[in-house]
């Protein structure tokens, strides 16, 4: 097959390293949707990581002078967001790992095995991501609306920068979500099942 | 494909199958009232939209399943079954995250925010949430392994 190639370390009839279908375009498109994948993990680690808001509040009155409180809102409050940052954070730098690869690691192989590799660290990363976007977002769903069941007061209301860039940083993180989604499909795809090479035929 | 590659993906199936149905069960069954000052408070799945989540996840899950179980192993059909693989464990990757960050606010409450824990108040509803979890976390668990393991047999690498 003209379009097929062949790593290195294929031998005589021996199905010993993965095929991949050298397509020039889909390498360009796996390579630009990646750096838009991680264009978008960056926003959402840093957009959340930044997220910050006081609030002066007048707890008292004494004579004529109130006396104040500032409350604040930050991410560390919440074990979901600090998740959210990690796994954006690990996913950028895995994002951003794989770009490398893609400009200069084609002088390096090994033996084929970073066909095997690159799908599966890429599924590994959209599992975290996935779970990080979605915890942070039902907690942000929580603290737009509330729980009255339990009681939990809402607090976007007063907090309303606050929820306003926390739900940025989310929109960002699904983006990036379904651009690694994209990304890996196209390259699970590109695998194929191993047909023999068959190279002892001489002219 | 060989019977040998086709059984343990077969058996992960079934284990998947169980835990994401338990899962769900175990869930929409967990009820709880509390009285707190004559008033009765009921704690249900249906009072939080994270929970509502959680049931159509695992439901949704069981059922993909059950149709791929007894689904033909065509070669051809194997790319298109890994992407849906592919698909339902991220479900079920968000779906246990989501719940276990709700059920942390339950169990421990957020100082920050004036949230407080519910699950001195409905015990057996919070240990219902919990072992609905563990399940959920077995199912995305066994989907995993399905989906490296399948990866490995598309590669077709040869044995050391």
């Amino acid at each position: 097959m003209a379009d097929e190639k062949v790593v290195e370390g294929a031998e005589n009839g021996a199905c010993q390293t993965p095929v991949v279908s050298a397509n020039k375009a889909n390498d360009w498109l796996i390579f630009l949707l990646r750096l838009f994948a991680f264009f978008a993990t960056v926003s959402a680690t840093v957009v959340m990581a930044i997220n910050k808001q006081t609030l002066t509040v007048v707890v008292a009155t004494i004579g004529r002078t109130p006396i104040q409180a500032s409350v604040t809102a930050k991410f560390q409050h919440t074990p979901a967001f600090i998740f959210f940052v990690i796994a954006n954070g690990l996913a950028s730098i895995h994002n951003l790992l794989m770009l490398i690869v893609e400009l200069i690691g084609h002088k390096f192989d090994f033996k084929g095995l970073r066909y095997l590799l690159i799908p599966i660290l890429d599924m590994l990363n959209v599992a975290l991501v996935s779970g990080g976007t979605s915890a942070a977002v039902f907690i942000g769903e929580l603290a737009r609306n509330g729980n009255s069941h339990a009681k939990w007061n809402k607090i976007c209301d007063k907090f309303s920068t606050y929820c306003k860039h926390g739900g940025g940083a989310m929109i960002a993180s699904s983006i990036g979500l379904v651009l690694m989604i994209i990304v890996n499909v196209i390259s699970i795809t590109k695998l194929r099942i191993q047909k023999c090479q068959n190279y002892s035929r001489l002219p | 494909m060989t019977l040998a590659k086709r059984v343990p993906i077969f058996l992960l199936r079934l284990l998947a199958l169980g835990a994401s149905v338990t899962a769900a069960v175990v869930m929409v069954s967990a009820r709880d009232s509390a009285q707190v000052l004559n008033v009765t408070f009921e704690a249900n799945y249906t009072n939080s939209p994270t929970f509502k989540y959680f049931v159509i996840i695992n439901a949704v899950a069981g059922g993909y399943t059950l149709i791929v179980l007894f689904c033909p192993s065509k070669v051809s059909l194997f790319r298109f079954l890994l992407v849906s693989d592919l698909i339902v464990t991220l479900l079920l990757d968000s779906s246990v995250s989501a719940n276990i960050a709700i059920g942390q606010v339950g169990k421990h409450g957020n100082s920050h925010a004036g949230w407080l824990p519910i699950c001195n108040q409905v015990p057996k509803f919070c240990n219902h949430v919990a072992g609905a979890l563990i399940a959920n976390f077995v199912a995305s668990l066994a989907y995993l392994v399905i989906l490296l393991y399948s990866l490995h047999i598309v590669l077709n690498l040869p044995k050391p």
